[in-house]
């Protein structure tokens, strides 16, 4: 292993996130400036102020640079974030700090909070754009502290980038070509980084604490799998690297078609995606079908719900894309972590267990009719496969009112997602009036385990592996064959799964051995976990699910599975 | 001084994209224009933090004020603007 010839290079370990070895220098995401605790009032209050307002100028050019550069909807939100930079009355309530005596960042600090409280007080969309505002005060005390703007600097080589942990709107802007590899101090397997990165097929490591002390420019080397990162490395670290990199390209190219087992049994594999332009991409892509189909980004940052014109043509478009393939679209999965505006909804002590998912669909009932009807109509006008699921059920109830709903705009396909452990212990009532299920592991492994999925130091307990998460697979899979038998014409009830567990290519064998016939993930995941199917038949893959099952907890049950598998199947890792 | 009152025809009210566009045409006035809702402290109309904080609704009638040369002239403009649904534009 690498650790032997590392020589004299030193080594930090995180959670490896996203496969594949690469070795390049360091660029840092830097944080926000530290705001002065005290500050010398200013003697020239006059010059003050102009310097400040100089400051917001320039935070308001470059974010109007920005602007141009951005897609429609988010050239709108920079191009007012611009403006207020630019607002009159935000300097004259500067100026009003500055004569009381306060210094000039503690001014700007002052005026900008006062305007991000009255915001935060109105709520919904004046009080995400506090966000936009708080970004404009640290930019312009970046600049008037003489320190570099906060965020990721532009990108002049292909490098790997160092954070403590990367935002949505940082990774927007992100030009995936000069991007090697991605490395957090934060974050957890869950993750927003770590689910972004897989969907690049970039290598990612997580949680790898004490690594923002590396200095910008140094080379490191990235072991995606096992989450080590080496400093410096010397050439025979970077030669072994470079060779597992290019035996892992040979290997992942080897495959086509849909996933076979060893013995020839089918496991489909699918694809995840997020946007009418993924599912484009994904259409062109050696994929059967679509697993999970996420409808959030026709809802979330609007300020009015989508119309059911609108919605046909985004299904239209995505349908078309995988002709007779299957498409399984989950409906509108927004809440009080993933707030609508135009749904207002009370903030919540404990929003992953508030009114969330099919929840809210059962609140907003009007929003979940016009979704089920622009699906239908799309599945019609395109003679597509459509299956259609919902997020968050946890009673046959539940599951039963979602049936009628769907049943009654015309949908023929419907199914659960099982992210709920009472759905999965229940599994066999649930699935009574639906056709399929699927399991959203990353929930799944969050609320059996009583874990925040977005804590990185539950790390441990967010893990996949996790025997209990195990258990709750193999209920369902148990539930859905019992639930088929059941059922008055006998078809069976497939069960998947399409959350990051999924995408791991020794954990994919696990769940194939547990029952799940097909899997959905990210597409550059796709052809490691072809391969590894290809490489195993099924009584393998059972042995391996029991073996994982008796083991104490996650790291014996990956060495367990690990134990049985084909030696091939250890440098896909 | 000049008056005017109009109804908001955007959708969203006035924030987001119509709170811009009507900042950036009262800033353009080069007057000081100043908007509020009938018997309540008016807003600098310049001010898009002042303007987006006012919170004006779909259906609300505002009151738009200017002093100046040309004032009449600007408000009219302005009133024209805010009837116009900004946001399906």
């Amino acid at each position: 292993m690498s650790t032997e010839t590392a020589g004299s290079a030193s080594e930090i370990r995180g959670l490896g996130v996203s496969a594949g070895t690469v070795v390049g220098p360091v660029v840092k995401v830097i944080p926000p400036v530290t705001l002065p605790s005290s500050e010398p009032a200013p003697t020239d209050i006059g010059a003050t102020q102009r310097s400040i307002g100089e400051a917001l100028e320039s935070v308001a050019a470059e974010l109007e640079r920005r602007a141009g550069l951005a897609k429609a909807d988010g050239r709108a939100v920079l191009t007012a974030t611009a403006m207020m930079a630019r607002d009159p009355s935000l300097l004259s309530s500067i100026g009003a700090s500055l004569v009381s005596g306060l210094g000039p960042v503690t001014s700007l600090d002052t005026a900008i909070r006062q305007v991000v409280a009255t915001f935060t007080a109105a709520g919904g969309y004046l009080a995400e754009r506090a966000t936009d505002l708080l970004d404009v005060r640290d930019r312009a005390a970046s600049r008037l502290l003489g320190q570099p703007d906060p965020g990721l600097p532009p990108l002049e080589r292909p490098s790997v980038i160092l954070a403590h942990d990367l935002a949505p709107s940082e990774t927007a802007i992100m030009d995936p070509a000069m991007v090697l590899a991605i490395v957090t101090e934060a974050g957890g397997p869950t993750s927003h980084t770590a689910i972004l990165a897989a969907q690049l097929g970039i290598p990612a490591v997580v949680h790898a604490v004490g690594v923002l002390a590396i200095p910008a420019g140094t080379e490191i080397a990235v072991d995606g799998s096992s989450g080590q990162i080496l400093i410096e490395p010397d050439e025979t670290v970077r030669a072994e690297f470079g060779e597992r990199a290019r035996i892992r390209a040979q290997l992942l190219t080897q495959g086509s078609g849909p996933g076979r087992l060893a013995d020839g049994g089918a496991v489909s594999l699918y694809a995840n995606v997020g946007t009418v332009g993924d599912a484009e991409q994904a259409g062109a892509a050696d994929v059967e079908g679509v697993g999970l189909f996420r409808t959030e980004f026709m809802f979330l940052d609007r300020t009015t719900a989508p119309s059911l014109d609108e919605q046909i043509h985004s299904y239209s478009t995505v349908f078309a894309a995988f002709g007779s393939r299957p498409v399984t679209i989950r409906t509108l999965d927004a809440g009080a972590d993933k707030p609508l505006a135009f749904a207002s909804q009370d903030p919540e002590e404990n929003p992953a267990l508030g009114v969330r998912g099919l929840r809210l669909s059962r609140r907003r009932s009007d929003l979940l009719s016009t979704q089920l009807e622009a699906i239908a109509a799309a599945a019609d006008k395109t003679g597509a496969y459509a299956r259609v699921m919902a997020p968050m059920v946890a009673t046959v109830d539940e599951a039963d009112w979602f049936a009628a709903q769907c049943r009654a705009a015309g949908l023929r396909t419907v199914g659960v997602m099982i992210e709920v452990p009472s759905a999965a212990l229940r599994a066999r009532h649930v699935l009574a009036s639906v056709d399929f299920a699927s399991i959203g592991t990353n929930d799944l492994t969050q609320y059996v385990m009583a874990a925040d999925r977005l804590s990185g130091e539950l790390a441990a307990l967010l893990d996949a592996w996790q025997p209990a998460l195990l258990d709750l697979i193999h209920a369902t899979s148990t539930g859905a064959a019992a639930a088929s038998a059941g059922s008055d014409d006998g078809t069976a009830k497939p069960v998947g799964v399409c959350g990051e567990a999924a995408g791991d290519p020794l954990l994919a064998l696990v769940l194939v051995g547990l029952g799940v016939s097909s899997l959905s993930m990210a597409v550059p995941k796709v052809p490691a976990v072809r391969l590894a199917l290809s490489l195993h038949d099924r009584a393998t893959c059972v042995a391996m699910a029991d073996a994982a099952r008796s083991a104490p907890g996650a790291v014996q049950a990956r060495a367990a599975a690990l134990a049985l598998a084909h030696a091939d199947l250890q440098l896909l890792f | 001084m000049s008056e005017r009152k109009v109804t908001i025809a955007s959708s969203v009210g006035l924030h987001a994209r119509p709170a811009s566009l009507f900042v950036q045409a009262a800033t353009a006035t080069g007057l000081p224009v100043t908007v509020g809702r009938v018997g309540d402290e008016p807003v600098d109309a310049r001010s898009i933090l002042g303007v987006m904080a006012l919170g004006a609704k779909h259906g609300e009638e505002v009151v738009l004020s200017a002093e100046g040369d040309g004032a009449d002239a600007a408000l009219d403009s302005l009133v024209a603007l805010l009837e116009r649904d900004l946001d399906a534009e």
